[in-house]
């Protein structure tokens, strides 16, 4: 009941009275991450394969010993031009938890297609055990789930610097100006070429993994991202001749009434 | 015939039988297809129309959606995923219904712009505009419970915030707001009675839908000039002329949808509702969904929390007694050159309060805030009746059809009103 009652102040003061913690945050507010083009944008977009897998990649080496994707399957990553096989070897590689078997036991198994992809922690107390008290995000719609999605995504990944002199840091923190606060507790994550070796000859400089794992975040966030901008480029087309066409007899029926 | 039975003028044998039994033929045909309409609508005409098939398109997708939703905190929100990636064609069924709820508050926003501007709420259509308020009330109510469904952040904050302003009741607020909660807090048995709901009241609003209809069909409709059709040179039948002419609104209502459910699907939304809810984490800012942001605005600008409820009501609850309010004959305001000015006045004081609501609650925003909510409620309070008793209106044409067919120039009409309608809009 305290807490309630706490809680409704809170949210009231926050509502109705000068929110205080304007001119402070002023110094470290974020700016917005800048325009970047991506082949997913405009009416007619389509996820880069070859990007996306090298995505992939980058999120399996990197990203993914602190970010789970819980609602993204292994099976998914058919969608994005990996044949059945290699579907099936990655998703080997990990161990899952299954069970209970008939003597009640649950057991570790290779992973399957059918099986979600593996979160590095087993729970939110792990997760912040692990990384001194800060809860890094789910990413199966982090693209979504953020304001200018995937731009925002870019920038943050590719906006690491050192602070200005004046600026105050906390401890443990990096900054980072895309970020709320411009205090971020992941350290830059990509460090440039040399961390993942892509398959394609592609050299992994920070920008193009930025790159590639943002492509690879928004299929992962709207897996539907192409079959909807191409039902609308029909629909859209049908509706206008249609349109046309009503407008018309709309025309003939009112012509002897004018 | 037999004793008993209607005299049905069908032909079709079939149709005959049972229309002679259960009339439903010749009911339609009265009530859409001869039905005496004015000739001079203009396209605001097409919102009903639109409304009905929104709250059809909503119904029908909200159905589907429901046998693949699951009502549970630890659940809904991977369930509405799961129709997003692993049902067929789920992601068209869900933003077809998330954004329909943006269209459907646009489409009636529209109409009963379309009221106000036309006088289409003044005798003898007070009741028939009294329904339609009660239509917008539970459209409201089902929208707010439906964006708790998805149990996304703002749908938690959204829900918290929005069931404790019942707290501010004295006395019984605190107990309201618990039975609200069915616990302590918003939790499962808030979402399973928000699902309950959010399910059963646009079954009621089609009750009230079609009561607002049958009140319409009596009255018959207003027309922009707002005068009273004078015989049946000032009607045309209901089809083919008004299905026609609905049809070309419906395709433009249906590009507009299209272009939002295909190609910006959460332009309306806010991302934070793609982070699963966290009774721990409170948003920096909640914010409702657009269409409430001019109320919500007009509850922040009150410093008072009771006063900021109250108010919030009343600027919805005033529109019950707006028929009283305005004692001006004149019903379109295109014969009221003041009233018009003030109405439009009033319109954009709507758009302010809608923009102050984005914004977070600071200055300049909280003091134009205050303004627009003073100019809003002064227009219904204040000037309509004022200007009932004072202002002079322009004079009235003496019917419909004088003005649309001989599109005469000058004379008593301004210029606006001599135009074929049919040609703009």
């Amino acid at each position: 009941m305290v807490l309630r009652s706490r809680l409704r102040a809170a949210l009231f003061a926050g509502g109705l009275l000068l929110a205080g913690g304007g001119p402070a945050l002023a110094a470290g507010e974020a700016l917005p991450p800048p325009d970047t083009k991506f082949s997913f944008d405009g009416l007619f977009g389509t996820f880069d394969r070859a990007s996306a897998q090298r995505g992939f990649q980058v999120y399996k080496e990197v990203c993914s010993s602190c970010h789970s994707m819980r609602l993204v399957y292994y099976r998914n990553l058919r969608e994005l031009g990996l044949s059945d096989a290699e579907v099936r070897a990655i998703a080997a590689t990990v161990q899952v938890n299954d069970g209970p078997n008939d003597d009640g036991e649950m057991f570790e198994r290779p992973g399957r297609p059918s099986d979600r992809f593996r979160s590095p922690f087993t729970n939110e107390k792990a997760a912040r055990a692990a990384n001194q008290g800060a809860l890094p995000p789910d990413l199966s719609v982090i693209t979504k789930a953020r304001e200018h999605g995937a731009d925002y995504i870019y920038a943050l990944l590719t906006g690491y610097s050192d602070p200005p002199e004046d600026f105050h840091m906390m401890e443990g923190l990096n900054y980072n100006k895309y970020f709320a606060g411009r205090q971020i507790a992941m350290a830059a994550p990509l460090a440039g070429e040399g961390q993942v070796e892509f398959k394609d000859g592609t050299t992994a400089t920070v920008e193009q993994m930025a790159k590639d794992v943002t492509t690879f975040l928004a299929w992962a966030a709207e897996p539907e991202l192409e079959t909807r901008k191409q039902m609308g480029v029909r629909i859209v087309l049908f509706l206008t001749i249609l349109g046309g066409l009503v407008y018309a007899v709309k025309r003939k029926i009112w012509s002897d009434v004018h | 015939m037999a004793a008993g039975l209607h005299d049905s003028d069908f032909k079709n044998p079939v149709i005959r039988w049972v229309d002679a039994r259960l009339p439903i033929f010749t009911m339609m045909q009265k009530e859409y297809g001869t039905f005496p309409t004015p000739r001079n609508f203009n396209y605001f005409w097409n919102f009903g129309g639109l409304a009905l098939v929104n709250l059809t398109i909503m119904i029908a997708t909200g159905i589907f959606l429901a046998m693949n939703y699951t009502a549970h905190v630890t659940f809904a929100f991977d369930s509405v995923e799961r129709i997003m990636r692993d049902v067929n064609y789920g992601w068209l069924l869900r933003y077809v219904h998330s954004n329909g709820a943006s269209m459907f508050f646009i489409v009636v926003y529209i109409h009963i712009w379309r009221a106000l501007y036309y006088g289409s709420y003044k005798a003898p259509r007070e009741l028939l505009f009294m329904l339609g308020v009660v239509i917008f009330l539970l459209m409201m109510a089902t929208a707010f419970l439906g964006y708790v469904l998805p149990w996304g952040q703002m749908s938690f904050w959204g829900a918290t915030v929005i069931t404790n302003l019942f707290s501010a009741i004295p006395l019984v607020g605190e107990s309201i707001v618990t039975w609200l909660w069915g616990g302590f807090s918003v939790d499962n048995p808030t979402l399973n009675r928000f699902y309950s709901l959010h399910y059963l009241l646009p079954f009621v609003t089609f009750g009230v839908v079609f009561l607002h209809i049958a009140a319409l069909h009596i009255t018959g409709s207003n027309n922009p000039l707002g005068i009273d059709p004078k015989g049946s040179q000032d009607t045309l039948p209901f089809h083919p002329y008004y299905t026609a002419k609905d049809s070309v609104g419906l395709v433009v209502y249906f590009i507009v949808f299209a272009l939002l459910v295909f190609f910006a699907p959460n332009l309306l939304g806010h991302p934070d509702n793609y982070i699963p809810a966290n009774p721990l984490v409170t948003p920096p800012h909640i914010v409702p969904e657009w269409y409430f942001l001019p109320f919500y605005a007009i509850l922040r600008a009150v410093p008072d929390k009771l006063g900021g409820v109250l108010l919030m009501g009343g600027s919805i609850m005033i529109l019950f007694v707006l028929p009283w309010l305005d004692t001006s004959p004149v019903r379109s305001m295109r014969f009221r050159p003041v009233a018009r000015i003030c109405l439009l006045l009033w319109l954009v004081s709507f758009f302010v309060l809608m923009y102050c609501g984005a914004k977070p609650p600071e200055e300049p925003w909280v003091t134009i805030a205050r303004l627009a909510t003073l100019y809003y409620f002064a227009y219904f309070l204040v000037i309509l009746p004022f200007l009932g008793a004072k202002e002079r209106a322009l004079p009235l044409p003496a019917s419909i059809s004088m003005p649309v067919l001989r599109g005469v120039g000058g004379g008593p009409l301004p210029a606006g009103a001599a135009a074929k309608p049919m040609e703009k809009a």
